[in-house]
C-alpha cells in the first residue's frame, strides 16, 4: 500500500472505475460486464474507458436478464475467472436471486470446495434521488441473510475504491452496494441545499494505483462519548449531520461491511457509550437494523442505559413524491439521539 | 367457434393415465437414417426442419443405417454398452439400498442411461458438464470410482461431499461434472457462462449443459439460450426430454404441437431432435455439437426423446399417474436392449458375453457398496462431525460461525 502516494480527487463513480482498472491491469482473470456497461460505460459512467483499454472480451455489454447475468458469473467463476458484474439497480437484482442464494452463495460449501463462485456483484442502491419505488430500495438484509454472502457497502470514494478492490479479490461472492445517491458527493439529508462535490470532501482523495481496505473491518467515522450510532451508505453523511445539528457527541460507527461484520468495533463502542441507534434507508421490519439491535442487545446488555432506537425507512414501498417524508433525515435521526441520551 | 362464445382454458392433458394406455402419436418420430445430417457449419436457421424430426441410426432390426452412422471405434461401442449396463445395475442397486434404509433417497436414470454415457464418450475428459441429478451415467463411463459415488449417497466418513449434500448431488470437478444443485435449471446459464470463459481465455475446452423437459419452463431455460446465441457460446445445450417432469407430462412444459428443440432455432441456435434410446444417434449428434463448438462456429441445442422408464424418485409412485406398463409401449424402445442387438448383429458382442459382462458388474457394484458401507451409513451414524457442518461456507471461517460451532459444543 505504500507506494501509492499519489492521491488524486475523485468522485465515487471515479472511484470504482478505477478499483476496476486497476483489478483488471493486475489480474488477466477479472472481466466486467453486465447492462450498458460495454462501450456506453454504463449508465453510472462506473465503467466508461473500460471496454476500449482492455477489450470487448474483458468489458462487455450483456442482454437485460440478471439471472443471466449472475448465472454466467457463476459459470465463469467456476472456470477460474473473476467476474465483478453490475446489476443496473439493486431494486432489479431480484430475477437473480435465485442464482445468488441457491447457487453463488453455496457452491464452495455444496462442492466441499470443489468449486468455487469468486464474484463481486456491483449494484448501485439507495434513495433521495427521486427515485420512486424501483431506482431507490436498499436490498441489503435480503442479502445479509445468506449464509455464504458477503454484503459490503461504501460512503466515500476512497473505501469504495479500497473495497471494491478487497471485494473483487476475495474468495468469496459479494455484494457490492453502491449509494447512488453518494455518487457525486456526499448527502446529509439537506436536499434543499446545494451537494457539495466530493473534491471538496478530504474522502475524496483517492490513491491512484492498488490499495486495500479490508472486509469485516468497520471504520469509526466520528469518534464520540455520548452514543454509538451504528449506520451505513448515506446514512453515515445523515448521522454525522444529525450529530452536528443536535450537539450530541455521537460516535459513528460505519459498517462498510454489513455481513460478516466488525463485532468487536461495535461492542467496544457501545460498552463505552452506553447507548446506541441504529439507521437504515431500508424498511424497518426485518430489516438489517434488527440483527444490529440483537446483536447489541445481546453483546452489551449490561452497559446499555436506553433503550435501542431504529430509524428506518418506513415500511412501505418507497414512495415518490413523499420522498423526504420516507428518507429518514436529520431531523428524524437527530431526534432519535435525543429520546436515546435522554432516556 | 361462433362470436361470442365464453372462453375456455386450455390445459393439457397426456392421453394414457393409470388403466388407460399411453397413445405415444404425438412424439414426431422419423424413420432411422431418414433425417440429413447437415455440415458443422449450418446456420441456425437452416436446422428448422432437423428440430421436428428425429435422428435415429440404429433401425427396428438392429441395423446402424443413414447419414449419421457415426465414426466411432468398435471398442467404444463396447465401452459405452458397459457403461450403459453398469449405470442401470448401480441404479437398481442403489434403490434397493434406500429401501433397505442405507440411503435417505435416490434417483434412478432408467431408459436415459443412453444419453450421458454417448455424449460423454463424444467429449474430451476435460470439457466441463453441468448435469442434472439424472446423469450419474457421465461419471461412470469416466470411470469414476462407484466407491466415492456410494460414500456421496450414504453421506458417510468417506463422503467427498462431507455429508452436506442430499444423496445423488454429486459434484466431481476433475471428472468434469459440475456441482449438482437440487435447484432446477440453474447449472444451464452457469454452463454457457463456463464456455464462455473458455472462449475469452482463448482455450479450446467446450460446455455441456443439461436440462430435462420440465425444467425448460424455468427462467434460466431461456436465459442460457439467449446468451448462449449472443456470444455464440461453446456449449452444447441438452435438453433431455423423457415425457414427465415428476407427475407432469411433457405438454404442461410446453411441448404440446412442438417440440423443445425447436425453441433453439427460434433463439437462432442450430437445435437437433435426436433419438435418446440409440447410443450411436447420440454419439454423433453429439460430435456434431462438439465439433460445432470446438470450431467457434456457436452452440447447439438437441433434444433427447427419451422415456423416464422409472420413478421419478425413491419419493415417487409412477402408477399414481402413468400407466403401469407404459415404457412397453415406447416406441423407441430400450436403450441397452438396441446396442445390444446392435452389437451382436455387427459381431462385437453376444449374448454370452451380455451375461459375462452383466454378472461381472453386478459383482463389482456389490463390492463397491460393501466397500463403502464400511466407511458408514447415515443408519449407523458413521457421517463426518457436526464441525464440518460450518466449515466451507466462506472461504476462511468468519468469526460468528466460529461462535456457532463452539455454541454446538465442538
Amino acid at each position: 500500500m505504500a507506494e501509492n502516494t499519489v492521491k488524486t480527487s475523485m468522485t465515487m463513480i471515479q472511484a470504482l472505475r478505477s478499483a476496476m482498472d486497476v483489478m483488471m491491469e493486475k489480474d488477466e482473470n477479472v472481466v466486467v460486464f453486465g447492462q450498458d456497461v460495454g462501450y456506453f460505460g454504463g449508465v453510472f459512467r462506473c465503467t466508461e474507458g473500460l471496454q476500449k483499454k482492455y477489450g470487448k472480451s474483458r468489458v462487455f455489454d450483456t442482454p437485460i436478464s440478471e439471472g443471466g447475468i449472475v448465472g454466467v458469473a457463476i459459470g465463469m467463476g467456476a472456470y477460474g475467472l473473476r467476474p465483478c458484474i453490475e446489476i443496473q439497480f439493486a431494486d432489479y437484482i431480484y430475477p437473480a436471486y435465485d442464482q445468488i442464494v441457491s447457487e453463488a452463495a453455496r457452491l464452495r460449501y455444496r462442492s466441499a470446495g470443489d468449486f468455487t463462485a469468486p464474484i463481486t456483484i456491483r449494484t448501485p442502491c439507495g434513495g433521495g434521488i427521486y427515485g420512486g419505488q424501483t431506482h431507490s430500495q436498499s436490498p441489503e438484509a435480503v442479502f445479509a441473510h445468506v449464509c455464504g454472502l458477503r454484503t459490503v457497502m461504501p460512503s466515500n470514494p476512497y473505501d469504495a475504491k479500497g473495497l471494491l478492490i478487497a471485494s473483487i479479490e476475495n474468495d468469496d461472492p459479494v455484494i457490492f452496494l453502491e449509494p447512488k445517491r453518494l455518487y457525486n458527493g456526499p448527502f446529509d439529508g439537506h436536499h434543499d441545499k446545494p451537494v457539495v462535490p466530493w473534491s471538496q470532501n478530504p474522502l475524496g482523495e483517492v490513491p491512484e494505483g492498488y490499495y486495500t481496505v479490508p472486509l469485516d473491518k468497520a471504520a469509526i467515522f466520528r469518534p464520540g462519548k455520548q452514543l454509538t450510532v451504528l449506520a451505513y451508505g448515506t446514512m453515515v453523511w445523515v448521522s454525522e449531520a444529525a450529530a452536528r445539528e443536535t450537539g450530541i457527541d455521537a460516535e459513528i460507527i460505519d459498517l462498510r461491511s454489513l455481513w460478516p461484520l466488525d463485532l468487536e468495533t461495535i461492542v467496544a463502542s457501545v460498552k463505552k457509550t452506553r447507548r446506541c441507534v441504529v439507521v437504515h434507508e431500508a424498511t424497518r421490519t426485518c430489516g438489517f437494523g434488527a440483527e444490529l439491535v440483537s446483536l447489541v442487545q445481546e453483546h452489551c446488555f449490561y452497559h446499555l442505559e436506553a433503550p435501542i432506537e431504529r430509524v428506518t425507512g418506513w415500511d412501505t414501498p418507497y414512495p415518490h413524491a413523499q420522498e423526504w417524508a420516507y428518507f429518514p433525515g436529520p431531523a428524524r435521526v437527530g431526534a432519535a439521539f435525543k429520546r436515546t441520551v435522554e432516556a | 367457434m361462433s362470436k361470442g362464445e365464453p372462453l375456455r382454458l386450455h390445459v393439457p392433458e397426456p392421453t394414457g393415465r393409470p388403466g388407460c394406455a399411453t397413445d405415444f402419436s404425438y412424439l414426431r418420430l422419423s424413420p432411422a437414417g431418414a433425417v440429413r445430417r447437415p455440415e458443422v457449419d449450418v446456420a441456425p436457421m437452416d436446422t428448422r426442419d432437423l428440430a421436428y424430426s428425429l435422428v435415429s441410426v440404429i433401425d427396428a432390426d438392429g441395423n446402424a443405417v443413414g447419414p449419421w452412422v457415426p465414426q466411432i471405434d468398435i471398442e467404444v461401442v463396447r465401452k459405452g454398452l458397459r457403461a450403459m449396463m453398469k449405470t442401470r445395475i448401480f441404479d437398481s442397486r442403489m434403490l434397493m439400498a434406500q429401501r433397505q434404509k442405507k440411503m435417505s433417497f435416490y434417483m434412478q436414470s432408467l431408459g436415459e442411461e443412453a444419453i450421458g454415457t454417448a455424449q460423454a464418450l463424444a467429449l474430451n475428459v476435460d470439457d466441463m458438464c453441468f448435469p442434472t441429478y439424472r446423469q450419474q451415467s457421465i461419471l461412470i463411463v469416466r470411470d469414476y470410482p462407484l466407491v466415492d459415488m456410494i460414500c456421496q449417497l450414504m453421506s458417510n466418513e468417506r463422503d467427498p461431499l462431507k455429508g452436506r449434500q442430499l444423496p445423488v448431488m454429486y459434484s466431481v470437478k476433475k471428472a468434469g461434472f459440475f456441482s449438482i444443485s437440487g435447484n432446477l435449471a440453474t447449472q444451464y446459464i452457469q454452463a454457457v457462462g463456463w464456455g464462455m470463459a473458455s472462449a475469452i481465455k482463448g482455450d479450446t475446452k467446450i460446455a455441456s449443459a443439461w436440462i430435462g423437459d420440465g425444467a425448460t419452463a424455468e427462467a434460466d431455460f431461456d436465459t442460457a439460450l439467449t446468451f448462449a446465441h449472443v456470444y455464440r457460446a461453446p456449449v452444447i445445450l441438452n435438453v433431455v426430454n423423457n415425457q414427465w417432469a415428476i407427475s407432469t407430462f411433457q405438454a404442461i412444459a410446453g411441448g404440446e404441437d412442438t417440440t423443445f428443440a425447436a425453441r433453439g432455432v427460434g433463439c437462432g441456435i442450430a437445435s437437433l431432435r435426436v433419438d435418446g434410446n440409440d447410443f450411436l444417434a447420440v454419439y454423433a449428434a453429439s460430435c456434431w455439437a462438439a465439433e460445432r463448438a470446438r470450431r467457434n462456429l456457436g452452440p447447439c441445442l438437441i433434444e433427447w426423446v427419451t422415456y423416464r422408464a422409472g420413478p421419478h424418485s425413491t419419493s415417487d409412485d409412477p402408477s399414481k399417474y402413468r400407466p403401469g406398463d407404459d415404457w412397453s409401449h415406447f416406441p423407441l424402445g430400450d436403450p441397452i436392449a438396441r446396442l445390444k442387438q446392435y452389437l451382436i448383429k455387427a459381431g462385437a458382442w453376444s449374448e454370452q458375453e451380455h451375461e459375462e459382462t452383466q454378472k461381472r458388474l453386478e459383482a463389482e457394484v456389490l463390492a463397491a457398496q460393501k466397500e463403502a458401507e464400511q466407511y458408514g451409513t447415515m443408519a449407523s451414524g458413521h457421517t463426518f462431525s457436526p464441525a464440518e457442518m460450518f466449515d466451507g461456507i466462506y472461504k476462511d471461517m468468519p468469526e460468528h460461525l466460529r461462535v456457532q460451532r463452539q455454541q454446538l459444543g465442538i
